[in-house]
């Protein structure tokens, strides 16, 4: 490999191993749950897509052949940080937060974390009140 | 030279991350946030691999990330399903 390729490598990884890293750090140090949800779920997939792109530039130029393993991978989790950060978004907003603070969606219905724990109450009352 | 003394650096970083992950696993303040950690232990745990594969010049790992990957989010949808509703599929 020549040095500048060498370079370029290097370089996609020193960026990725800063951002893998301070991901986790905020993970430990941010103060409250939603701004800890922050941290990783951005940080810590770019320092993955970092590594994942310093080794495409490194098997394409120390091996010449262009691998797609590791575009699969980005596009893989590209796609499913996003998922994931909102599926424990709600899961920390019905568990952790009081459904009284939460602003009003503006319809008949609760917001969709709370949406189970509506049905079940009015569920419930019309069974008592059948009775 | 300079790029194996990068693999090091990055590899020492996500070392690290996943040590402070395992940490956060034990002493979190509530289930969501141990939800998280786990999610950040296997992102962190592919990019493990990932490095891995580029020390031994090798592209047998990656088959192992794709598959980590999967698992991963499955089990992160899962874990917060489970907390949301009770249930997994209902």
């Amino acid at each position: 490999m020549e040095l500048w390729q060498e370079v370029t490598v290097a370089a996609f990884l020193v960026v990725a191993g800063i951002f893998g890293f301070v991901g986790s750090f905020g993970l430990i140090k941010l103060p409250d749950p939603m701004t800890r949800l922050h941290a990783p779920t951005k940080a810590t997939t770019l320092g993955v897509g970092g590594v994942l792109i310093a080794s495409m530039l490194y098997f394409l130029f120390a091996q010449g052949q262009f691998s797609f393993h590791e575009l699969m991978i980005t596009l893989f989790l590209f796609l499913t940080a996003p998922i994931t950060a909102h599926f424990i978004a709600k899961a920390n907003l019905h568990t952790n937060v009081n459904r009284d603070r939460v602003s009003a969606t503006g319809t008949d219905r609760p917001w969709a974390g709370f949406e189970s724990d509506e049905a079940r109450r009015l569920h419930e009352e019309q069974g008592a009140s059948g009775k | 030279m300079i790029l194996s003394s990068a693999l090091i650096f990055a590899t020492a970083c996500f070392t690290l991350a996943l040590l402070m992950n395992l940490w956060r696993v034990v002493k979190a303040p509530g289930v969501p946030d141990r939800i998280l950690a786990l999610d950040t232990m296997v992102i962190n745990f592919i990019a493990i691999l990932v490095l891995y594969g580029i020390i031994e010049g090798t592209a047998v790992y990656f088959e192992a990330s794709i598959l980590i990957a999967m698992v991963g989010f499955i089990s992160t949808v899962a874990y917060a399903r489970f907390m949301l509703r009770g249930n997994i599929i209902e």
